[in-house]
């Protein structure tokens, strides 16, 4: 029912918007988000969200109120500004994606192996979305300010960096083929220069994202996997390396620069 | 002194082996971190000389990109009896919008698009395309019909990294994203004066 609910606010929502927005000649969508933002459908998410973080579930019956995403057990606050970050419990660099599943595993005994192995927006996956939104939900306005000191966020930014220019595939492409220079576009969508500072933040601090085209809330493993899809690679694993490495990169690149979480996509 | 000239050569040599140890490390996780889908098999993930040699900020030295663009043009499947013409500009225009094809997601690697808008302007009236190839609107008109120029644009499209190793374009002919007869019809949309490419 509640499911149902927020389809429907959804739904509502982008059909308000969108005659205005196609009435719009611009190559940009700049006003079309600006006129959303204040209606950000992916606030249903974020409830959503909200609810699961403090739901009992999993075969341990458990909340993730004990979940530590940095910044101590159930700190939510701010937390996504932060990632990806080096966690000495599990030894890893995690995204937020990453960290939460490690939770949902560890606390709620939810199987990693059943997210990594499943699809985006269903079952426990579009779990770990909503809580994304919410997460991310209480980072507002906040700069990005990832902590690249230890040796294993400085090996995974380099990695990311690497993987950034590393051109394969059917296509010859890599990141740096569309997002290494200013002002430049792919048919009428305008693409971030990853290499500046500003560039990656605007790249890495505007995903998650609530997209109006297919009314769906997409985080950033989502949009890097569609990323490697229309590099024409093969299919990245969901919370894999490669995946972390090129968070890593954005994030360390982006630092000190307002994210506008969660944001609203054409 | 004598300490610190020693030491720079091994400061050197650490750095480079360094550097190639990370190389190595995200070779390999270009693998590890992928799976099989459909056509988008794991070979994918495995570098050419030519990906390889693009892979950094930095293009390689002159000697190196006339290397590779003398071996890529050795790729470059040319016409019968060096015939050009006999390609639909319409048929053209359909490959040219199209930018589908070769995903995890697409089932047959035939039919596919040449995605030429996603970067290219080419018909003057189509307002949103991309901008990271140049302008190619008014080809024909403006640069003729030559032999160089046709026998040159034919072997763009099949390969372009055989005039720019580190082209940010994809190798059509030589990549099997076309086929010879779906270039033949991009070749049309390029010069034929009644494609809408050439109308001002």
């Amino acid at each position: 029912m509640r499911q149902k609910i927020i389809a429907a606010a959804i739904a509502a929502a982008a059909v308000v918007a969108a005659p205005q927005a196609l009435a719009s000649e611009e190559l940009n969508f700049d006003a079309y988000r600006q006129m959303l933002a204040d209606g950000n459908p992916a606030e249903l998410f974020e409830m959503e969200g909200e609810e699961l973080w403090t739901t009992a579930r999993g075969p341990k019956n458990a909340t993730l109120e004990k979940c530590d995403l940095g910044l101590g057990a159930n700190v939510v606050v701010g937390a996504a500004a932060q990632m990806p970050r080096y966690f000495a419990d599990t030894d890893k660099v995690q995204d937020l994606e990453s960290r939460l599943m490690h939770c949902m595993d560890a606390l709620q005994g939810i199987p990693s192996a059943e997210i990594i192995n499943g699809s985006f927006l269903k079952g426990e996956r579009a779990k770990v979305a909503a809580l994304v939104a919410y997460v991310v939900g209480q980072s507002k306005g906040k700069p990005i300010q990832v902590d690249l000191a230890h040796p294993k966020m400085k090996e995974m930014y380099a990695m990311g960096e690497k993987t950034f220019y590393y051109r394969t595939g059917a296509m010859d492409f890599a990141c740096s083929s569309c997002h290494s220079q200013d002002g430049k576009r792919i048919r009428a969508t305008s693409l971030p220069n990853i290499t500046t500072s500003k560039g990656a933040a605007e790249g890495w601090g505007s995903w998650p994202a609530y997209r109006v085209s297919n009314s769906q809330f997409w985080t950033m493993q989502h949009r890097l996997w569609d990323c490697f899809r229309q590099q024409r690679t093969a299919e990245p694993v969901f919370g894999s390396d490669v995946t972390i490495a090129l968070s890593t990169f954005m994030a360390g690149k982006g630092n000190g620069h307002e994210a506008v979480w969660p944001g609203v996509k054409r | 002194m004598k300490k610190a000239l020693l030491l720079a050569p091994l400061a050197l040599f650490a750095s480079v082996a360094m550097a190639s140890d990370l190389d190595a490390k995200v070779a390999e996780m270009m693998k590890s971190s992928f799976k099989a889908n459909g056509i988008a098999s794991l070979d994918r993930q495995v570098q050419d000389e030519v990906q390889k040699a693009c892979s950094s900020p930095t293009q390689p030295d002159a000697a190196t990109m006339k290397r590779l663009e003398e071996a890529q043009l050795a790729t470059v499947k040319w016409p019968e009896a060096g015939n050009y013409t006999g390609g639909d500009w319409q048929e053209g225009a359909r490959i040219a919008i199209s930018g589908r094809g070769l995903t995890w997601t697409d089932k047959t690697p035939d039919n596919n698009g040449g995605g030429c808008y996603n970067c290219h302007a080419m018909d003057p009236k189509e307002v949103s395309a991309g901008t990271i190839g140049p302008s190619l609107e008014g080809y024909g008109r403006i640069r003729g019909n030559s032999e160089e120029i046709v026998k040159y644009t034919w072997g763009k499209l099949w390969n372009a990294k055989a005039y720019n190793a580190c082209s940010d374009m994809p190798r059509n002919g030589f990549g099997k994203i076309l086929t010879e007869t779906q270039i033949r019809h991009v070749m049309a949309y390029l010069f034929d004066p009644a494609s809408p490419v050439n109308k001002q």
